[in-house]
């Protein structure tokens, strides 16, 4: 069981990253609008595991696709940022009873989880932009983009949770 | 001593977070003032043959286009070897040739960024090192950046780190070439051209004989608007490209031939002040 849980993460992380670098990197929607649906990966990832791997494996995802896009670790850092950040968002979006062996992602209501997913993007987009464009004078594009890419992500990430979710009642 | 080692277990969440975040944005401002790191680009083995195989796919799509530019290229060179405008083969002479050209395709391309990269699928198999200027048929693209054995990866000229020399066409006028409204992948930015020189728009901008890295008049593109900048002296021009960024595929790399002499010369007059 450990096994194939393990063998699910390790095919999402690879599937993920190639599909953001080869698909969704060359979008260019409007001419910068670039979903970065690779945080998609941290939406599924189980919730009762170690805490050091994952945000282990949360920086090397995101080395990944800077690596793919030469943006040197600016998707490093937003990355790690909401991997760390995730049990307090949890917390947050699902109330206590989230740590309880019997939650799973599919039992909560729809609401929860698209608050879930948009805390997870606004955060992450937020210490994209403002590490890539880095100046104060140009804090409204920074908003501007976060927003803007963060709607598309959003609606992505939500087709894509709703498509691949795992069990159907 | 104890007590250390309980804080440090009980906040090893958060202290491998810092670090972690620590180490990335040490990459991201060395990213910002320097190079690129030389191993973390998408020219190595790794990343280059994922984009050759992607690529491989998707140049199909886009045959037919590509054959009309080269088609296209073709004619106007044929136009100049007809009206003599360039020598005939007999007349070059091996020692009074100063570039080389190389081809290659592009393999991936971003635009969308504040820096960005071009990956090429040529590398040091093809003697291609860094500084090297990267052309397209219609005009210039950027530097080349990393190399690895079989890719590299270029600067685009849409980088907010790009300072190219350029001037105006037909006039000794010449100033720097940057990226300053990195919103807009059709418009560069010329800064630099004092306040006399006569200015219409439409003017066509080409690359100055300051650089050791590109040969003189590669055509870059056409004045948009200009109007001067915040000291009154000199113009701030925005000049819109011939080069379509969005849409390109063969690419030729530039090799100078003088660059070495030229560069062991400078650095030399510099040691001597």
């Amino acid at each position: 069981m450990i096994n194939n849980t393990s063998f699910l993460i390790v095919l999402r992380f690879i599937l993920l990253v190639l599909l953001q670098v080869l698909v969704f990197n060359k979008l260019n929607f409007f001419g910068y609008i670039n979903p970065l649906i690779y945080i998609l990966f941290l939406y599924w990832y189980p919730i009762k595991q170690n805490r050091t791997t994952f945000i282990i494996l949360c920086f090397f995802l995101g080395l990944c696709v800077d690596i793919f896009s030469d943006t040197l670790a600016i998707n490093a850092a937003a990355t790690v940022t909401i991997a760390y950040l995730r049990p307090t968002i949890m917390r947050f979006v699902f109330g206590v009873n989230y740590e309880f062996q019997s939650f799973k992602l599919n039992n909560s209501t729809k609401a929860q989880q698209f608050t879930f997913l948009a805390l997870l993007i606004i955060i992450h987009h937020l210490v994209y932009f403002t590490l890539e464009i880095f100046s104060f004078s140009n804090s409204l594009l920074i908003l501007q983009k976060t927003i803007i890419v963060g709607i598309s992500t959003l609606i992505l990430g939500m087709l894509f949770s709703t498509l691949f979710s795992s069990k159907k009642e | 001593m104890q007590q250390i080692i309980n804080f440090l277990i009980r906040y090893k969440i958060f202290l491998l977070y810092l670090f972690l975040l620590l180490i990335s944005c040490i990459f991201t401002f060395q990213s910002h003032s320097y190079h690129q790191s030389k191993f973390l680009n998408s020219s190595n083995y790794i990343t280059g043959s994922i984009y050759t195989f992607s690529d491989n796919i998707t140049s199909y799509f886009g045959l037919r286009e590509e054959n009309n530019k080269l088609v296209e290229e073709n004619k106007r060179l044929r136009d100049k070897l007809f009206n003599n405008l360039v020598l005939s083969p007999s007349l070059i002479d091996s020692t009074s040739v100063n570039y080389e050209v190389i081809r290659g395709r592009v393999i991936n391309n971003s635009y969308a960024d504040q820096r960005n990269y071009i990956t090429i699928n040529k590398g040091k198999n093809d003697s291609i090192v860094q500084d090297m200027g990267v052309i397209t048929d219609k005009g210039i693209l950027g530097i080349v950046e990393n190399t690895s054995d079989n890719f590299s990866t270029v600067q685009s000229i849409l980088s907010d780190k790009s300072n190219i020399n350029a001037k105006i066409k037909n006039s000794n006028h010449f100033g720097s070439l940057v990226w300053e409204n990195t919103t807009d992948y059709n418009v560069v930015q010329l800064i630099d051209i004092p306040r006399l020189v006569p200015l219409t728009i439409g003017d066509t901008i080409v690359t100055g004989a300051m650089s050791s890295i590109f040969p003189e008049n590669i055509p870059i593109g056409t004045i948009k608007r200009f109007d001067l900048d915040n000291s009154k002296s000199f113009y701030f021009i925005d000049v819109e490209l011939f080069n379509d960024m969005t849409n390109i595929g063969s690419i030729y790399i530039i090799k100078n031939l003088n660059r070495t002499e030229v560069l062991e010369l400078e650095a030399e007059t510099e040691a001597n002040d």
